[in-house]
């Protein structure tokens, strides 16, 4: 075993973020613009079919190659993303609401109520996300909204619980107690003192939540609770390649999966580089 | 430890009764209706009072709290209802395929727990040196890449392309009997792909453990009296860096079930997992109340576990949580 080295790597380490930071800006600002832009500027039909070029290994005239009916999976995959994307981001805006709701309640009113609160958020964290969203979809229907709906129904318990600490570090400052003892009302405190102080910790839980909400709905609709098959999302996309898969063509399969694996990390690394500004202190590697 | 064991046990109870309380509650707000999915096509033609008949056979017409009171004063005697689309007790539907589920999760989990620690000291060993920093972004990029991806690609590479593992399934088709060298080898990639999901957390949290408790004072003592690295890295950071990823090995189990789900759906193992699905396509609601619940006990178990361990390896810690 080599000796340990105890020599310090924080240059080196210091500006291999800074690449990753500067790295994931450009994957999200690519991403970004090919889901807003490709569809109303490129004016290709995604669902064009060409039975003639089924199957296409990827070459220069489709990068990603084709799916079993002869889509260009490339444009398949931009639409996918654009999907995943959107349902992701609604669910992560529609989860980090309702937990900061619930965490801003629970820590504002204390006492018996913030106890049942807590509880039951302890309650929901016992059934696992994936199946709790599975029995939501079942009984409500596949379909992009009980998609929606059920992963934000099943990913406010952290934001509830970050949202609700920090409430409570902040209503013991000084200045909240200025503003009270100034004779502030209530809802001055809230709205004036605590919310901005709240609010990039939400937010960055939000962005945070977005890669989980797109790894739920892709999930969903790989299992076929999610997204109806015709609609490209990566969950979808990847479902439907099973079939060219078992005949040995694996971009049908690679390439969906790939967008998914880089935008999440992408945004994770955005996501990241903001937490450490905003808890200096609690530095940590840890992404999701 | 028995005592913390029995009172978790009582804090369980309140939690499943909410829980499926909840699963009752969910299925009375949704469109779903018993009914239609009990006569199947043949509600569409029957006749109104055959309907209201069945309505009450089915006890579909009382309260929600007395339907799930119902359900409930069944499920302790062991009686869940019965699956409709798997015409079976929903018990022997559970019964059949929770030990390949367990058998697949638990060989995963190990696998994952194992390897994880061993890579997570060995990346913490050299902190920003190459086999950490390749290690890390490794662990970054599968925490990414979503489990049934994986298993897909791992099916294309090794079925199909190399030829040397079974694509699915527990045994060969055409055999009949179910024999351990059988089960062993379709085993093989299920379990390696499941573990490979899970590694990722447990190779960072170790990593990051091993890391700070190389800078604690207890560390810097040992290595400030001569003992060889080894014995510092194995004998004192591992001890108390290993501390987090026993809190780990709790919350990661509801990440566990839900990877399980995914890897035996492309794999077609015959676990708890195409029972799940098959339940929710054709809306199945006495199974996929069942195993809602069942999902739970496992995240609570898991808890109790990680707890357990906790308290035996930091003597900090009581059992009196």
């Amino acid at each position: 075993m080599a000796e340990l080295t105890w020599k310090s790597t924080g240059d080196r380490r210091r500006s291999t973020r800074a690449w990753r930071v500067r790295g994931s800006a450009v994957t999200v600002a690519v991403i970004v613009l090919a889901v807003l832009l490709v569809p109303p500027l490129v004016q290709l039909d995604e669902q064009a079919v060409d039975l003639a070029a089924k199957l296409r290994q990827p070459s220069l005239a489709h990068p990603f190659g084709t799916d079993d009916v002869g889509r260009d999976l490339l444009l398949r995959c931009v639409y996918g993303l654009r999907v995943s994307l959107l349902v992701g981001v609604v669910a992560a805006v529609v989860a980090t609401v309702i937990g900061t709701a619930v965490g801003a309640a629970a820590a504002a009113s204390g006492g018996w109520f913030d106890r049942v609160v807590m509880r039951v958020v302890d309650l929901f964290s016992s059934v696992p996300h994936l199946l709790l969203g599975i029995f939501i979809v079942a009984m409500f229907s596949p379909g992009v909204w009980p998609v929606v709906v059920s992963v934000g129904l099943t990913h406010w318990l952290s934001t509830a619980r970050i949202v609700r600490s920090e409430v409570l570090s902040l209503r013991s400052r000084p200045y909240v107690d200025a503003a009270i003892s100034g004779g502030a009302s209530r809802l001055r405190v809230a709205v004036r003192h605590l919310l901005p102080g709240v609010l990039p910790q939400a937010g960055l839980a939000a962005v945070l939540m977005v890669p989980h909400a797109i790894w739920h709905e892709s999930a969903l609709s790989f299992l076929g609770l999610g997204l109806p098959t015709h609609q490209a999302s990566l969950g979808t996309l990847v479902q439907s390649s099973r079939g060219p898969l078992l005949a040995g063509d694996w971009w049908p399969t690679l390439f969906p999966g790939l967008c998914m694996v880089i935008a999440t990390l992408a945004i994770a690394g955005l996501a990241g580089a903001w937490r450490e500004r905003l808890n200096p202190r609690r530095r940590s590697e840890l992404m999701l | 430890m028995a005592r913390m064991t029995a009172r978790r046990a009582l804090f369980a109870v309140p939690v499943l009764l909410a829980v499926t309380f909840g699963v009752f509650a969910v299925a009375a707000a949704s469109p779903f209706d018993p009914v239609k999915a009990y006569a199947g096509n043949a509600g569409l033609t029957a006749s109104q009072e055959t309907l209201d008949q069945l309505r009450a056979n089915l006890g579909v017409d009382q309260p929600l709290v007395t339907r799930w009171w119902e359900w409930l004063s069944h499920a302790v005697t062991g009686d869940l209802g019965d699956s409709a689309v798997l015409r079976q007790p929903v018990a022997q539907v559970i019964g059949e395929r929770l030990g390949w589920s367990v058998l697949l999760a638990a060989v995963a989990f190990g696998v994952a727990i194992v390897l994880g620690t061993v890579l997570g000291v060995l990346a913490a060993r050299r902190q920003g040196g190459w086999f950490d920093r390749g290690v890390s972004s490794l662990a970054y990029t599968l925490e990414a890449a979503p489990p049934f991806w994986l298993g897909l690609l791992a099916m294309w590479l090794f079925a199909l392309k190399l030829g040397v593992l079974p694509a699915g399934g527990l045994t060969d088709t055409g055999s009949a009997t179910v024999t351990f060298e059988q089960v062993a080898r379709h085993l093989v990639l299920p379990a390696a792909v499941l573990a490979i999901s899970q590694i990722p957390w447990f190779v960072l949290y170790v990593r990051q453990g091993v890391a700070d408790a190389l800078e604690e004072d207890p560390v810097r003592g040992a290595r400030a009296r001569g003992l060889a690295a080894r014995t510092v890295l194995l004998g004192h950071a591992l001890r108390s860096g290993l501390l987090p990823v026993l809190t780990l090995i709790g919350s990661r189990v509801p990440e566990l079930i839900t990877g399980a789900l995914l890897v035996e759906t492309v794999f077609s193992w015959p676990g708890i997992a195409a029972a799940t699905v098959q339940a929710a396509t054709s809306v199945d609601f006495p199974l996929l109340a069942a195993l809602t619940v069942l999902a739970t006990i496992a995240v609570l178990l898991g808890n109790l576990l990680s707890d357990l361990l906790y308290g035996l390896a930091d003597p900090r810690v009581g059992f009196d949580g």
